[in-house]
């Protein structure tokens, strides 16, 4: 099974805008999954819990390491929904021209990183 | 049907027949995520305020209380396609492929009734 040939794999392609957002999509996705989920079990299990339980959750999640974590798994939502909203254009079977196809691989993201600092401008602006 | 190549012993077998349904359920948590994760972000927003009594008075509201578990159900059951895709990409031995899938299915809904419960509890008022 080991000595069957392998088509040539990640080492031998120049990268391309496709080739990260699709790697991005499933990264952010894995991410969420696992620490996006746990921080909103937490949240929610905290809450339930009481104002001491809370107390705890927020002086961890509000440190400045906690911060970092919360802006991260922001940054990984709205880039897993642009690369998303992406893959639901091309379930139409549109965009895979491949000017336009290119186009929207490097706009998805960028627009994602607009997102992230335009929610967190109205979070820290309210 | 061999027992040779893996590509021989599948053929011939025809299709499993779970794909398209994977497939659109992924598809419709997907819309749901985005929708749900709209109303969450914007109600962050609006809340502006992160004491536990304003976040408890806000989320014990059932028009709160409904959209969180339901975004709850959506997230999780999005979160259960996706890492099971990852799994099967990655881990080829089929019993430690089983093993990997049901600790996922564990954890998921483990996880997500914690998390419902939890919303439960504040909507009617058993805590804080």
């Amino acid at each position: 099974m080991n000595q069957r040939p392998l088509s040539p794999h990640l080492q031998v392609w120049r990268w391309g805008p496709h080739m990260l957002v699709s790697i991005l999509h499933r990264a952010t996705g894995d991410g969420m999954a696992v620490v996006g989920l746990a921080v909103l079990v937490w949240w929610l299990g905290a809450l339930a819990s009481g104002a001491e339980a809370y107390a705890s959750f927020q002086g961890i999640m509000g440190s400045p390491l906690g911060m970092v974590v919360l802006v991260g798994l922001s940054w990984a939502f709205f880039t897993h929904m642009m690369s998303g909203l992406r893959h639901f254009v091309m379930d139409i079977g549109a965009g895979y021209e491949l000017k336009t196809n290119r186009m929207w691989s490097i706009a998805s993201p960028v627009i994602a990183v607009i997102l992230t600092a335009g929610f967190w401008a109205l979070m820290l602006t309210k | 049907m061999g027992n040779g190549t893996s590509i021989g012993r599948v053929r011939g077998l025809g299709a499993a027949h779970h794909g398209a349904h994977h497939w659109l359920v992924q598809r419709t948590t997907a819309i749901a995520n985005v929708v749900l994760m709209a109303w969450l972000l914007v109600s962050f927003v609006m809340l502006g305020d992160f004491d536990h009594g304003s976040v408890v008075k806000w989320l014990s509201q059932p028009v709160a209380a409904v959209p969180m578990m339901l975004l709850v159900i959506s997230l999780f059951w999005h979160a259960r396609l996706g890492l099971q895709v990852v799994i099967e990409d990655y881990v080829h031995d089929a019993g430690t492929k089983f093993g990997v899938i049901s600790a996922l299915n564990l954890a998921i809904f483990g996880g997500g009734a914690f998390a419902i419960f939890s919303v439960a509890a504040l909507a009617f008022g058993g805590q804080a």
